[in-house]
């Protein structure tokens, strides 16, 4: 499953920005939009981290809401479904937030 | 292990050429690994940073504010991918589908009637067996085989490998058919001109509320196997506005990859998108 590619990813960018750190925490960012399940990410980043800096770090995960702007009468409003409708009843919906899969910060020993 | 493709040990991505010549496909991770060749930086969104704050949170620990987004290095790959590909005047579009939804199909009839006028080479993604590179290679088309091992998806970094060996010519189309799957692949951007979904009719109308991700993701929508509707209780228009549900402005088109309906209009689509980017 991909949470398994995007766990890698997180940990292959943190050892490459900071290769001699120990990570004590990371806070990532998972859009409720984007498609990626924060659980399967909790799930694969022990055995992804183990044996990295990132081995043994807490992983926080900050899963923000979806904001969309309806392009037929411009209401804006949260939605966690991409299949939402306005309350208008149109189905074009600009997608303001949501998607995001950040790499916040982490916690390293100093 | 190298979960980025899926692999663990005794698993692994290879890329098969033309023929039939295999290498090991190196991932470039961006950490310490000699691949032999560039890594780049992967800093990713140009809000990425990283200085220390300082803010001593007791233990003896530092913040370090990041901002960078999870899938830089994929995008990175993928706008290089994209860039040589402007550069060549080369179309790349990225197939996907379920598995069994006709891709492999569709791809032997568009390069047995395209291949020639379009120049068409394929890069074919499956987690084993060389098999539908093989089928790809006896219509005469330039083919590489990318087998991903456990992996779900193809990745910038795979595509990028495959078109170092498949070396496609200026003013050329590459067709990418990634693994079937209707998840994975629509997170990972290759560097393609636009993604291609293809359903098929035996699949049920209501596929494109179920994977919406995927849907919302496509410039086109081709809806095959449309010569089984006789035997179907499948609702085309609730499948189009299943479709235009997930992604309002999406391209539809019905088509047989076996006996030939509506394949002109996929040629027409494509025709069109090769000769914008020349």
């Amino acid at each position: 499953m991909h949470e398994m590619s995007i766990t890698q990813s997180v940990v292959d960018a943190v050892c490459e920005r900071m290769p001699d750190a120990t990570v004590r925490r990371i806070r990532l960012q998972i859009g409720r939009l984007s498609g990626v399940v924060a659980d399967s990410v909790r799930f694969c980043f022990d055995i992804v981290a183990e044996g990295t800096p990132l081995d043994g770090a807490v992983l926080e995960i900050i899963e923000s809401s979806g904001r969309v702007r309806c392009r037929r009468c411009g209401d804006e409003f949260e939605t966690n479904d991409l299949l939402a409708l306005c309350g208008c009843g149109a189905v074009d919906l600009e997608l303001l937030a949501g998607e995001e899969l950040l790499i916040k910060e982490v916690e390293v020993a100093a | 292990m190298c979960a980025t493709c899926g692999c663990s040990e005794g698993s692994r991505v290879t890329v098969t050429d033309s023929d039939g010549v295999t290498h090991d496909h190196e991932h470039d991770h961006g950490h310490a690994h000699d691949h032999g060749h560039d890594h780049g930086h992967g800093h990713g969104d140009s809000n990425g940073h990283g200085h220390g704050h300082g803010d001593g949170n007791g233990q003896g620990s530092r913040t370090v504010t990041l901002e960078q987004a999870v899938l830089a290095r994929n995008d990175e790959l993928a706008d290089r991918n994209r860039r040589w590909f402007a550069d060549n005047g080369v179309l790349a579009l990225n197939l996907m589908s379920s598995p069994g939804a006709g891709k492999t199909t569709l791809l032997e009839r568009t390069v047995a009637e395209l291949g020639t006028e379009l120049k068409i080479s394929v890069v074919e993604g499956d987690q084993e067996t060389p098999l539908d590179g093989e089928r790809i290679r006896a219509t005469g088309a330039p083919v590489v085989q990318i087998n991903t091992g456990a992996g779900c998806h193809l990745d910038a970094d795979m595509l990028a490998d495959g078109l170092r060996t498949l070396r496609p010519v200026a003013g050329s189309v590459v067709l990418v058919e990634n693994v079937g799957n209707l998840v994975c692949p629509a997170l990972f951007d290759l560097g393609e001109e636009a993604k291609v979904v293809i359903a098929s009719v035996t699949e049920g109308a209501e596929k494109p509320l179920k994977y919406p991700h995927m849907f919302r993701v496509a410039q086109l929508v081709l809806l095959n196997k449309i010569d089984l509707l006789p035997y179907l209780d499948f609702d085309v228009e609730r499948f189009v506005e299943g479709a235009r549900r997930a992604n309002p402005h999406v391209e539809v088109l019905e088509v047989s990859a076996t006996r030939g309906d509506g394949i002109d209009r996929w040629y027409g689509w494509l025709r069109d998108r090769h000769a914008r980017r020349q």
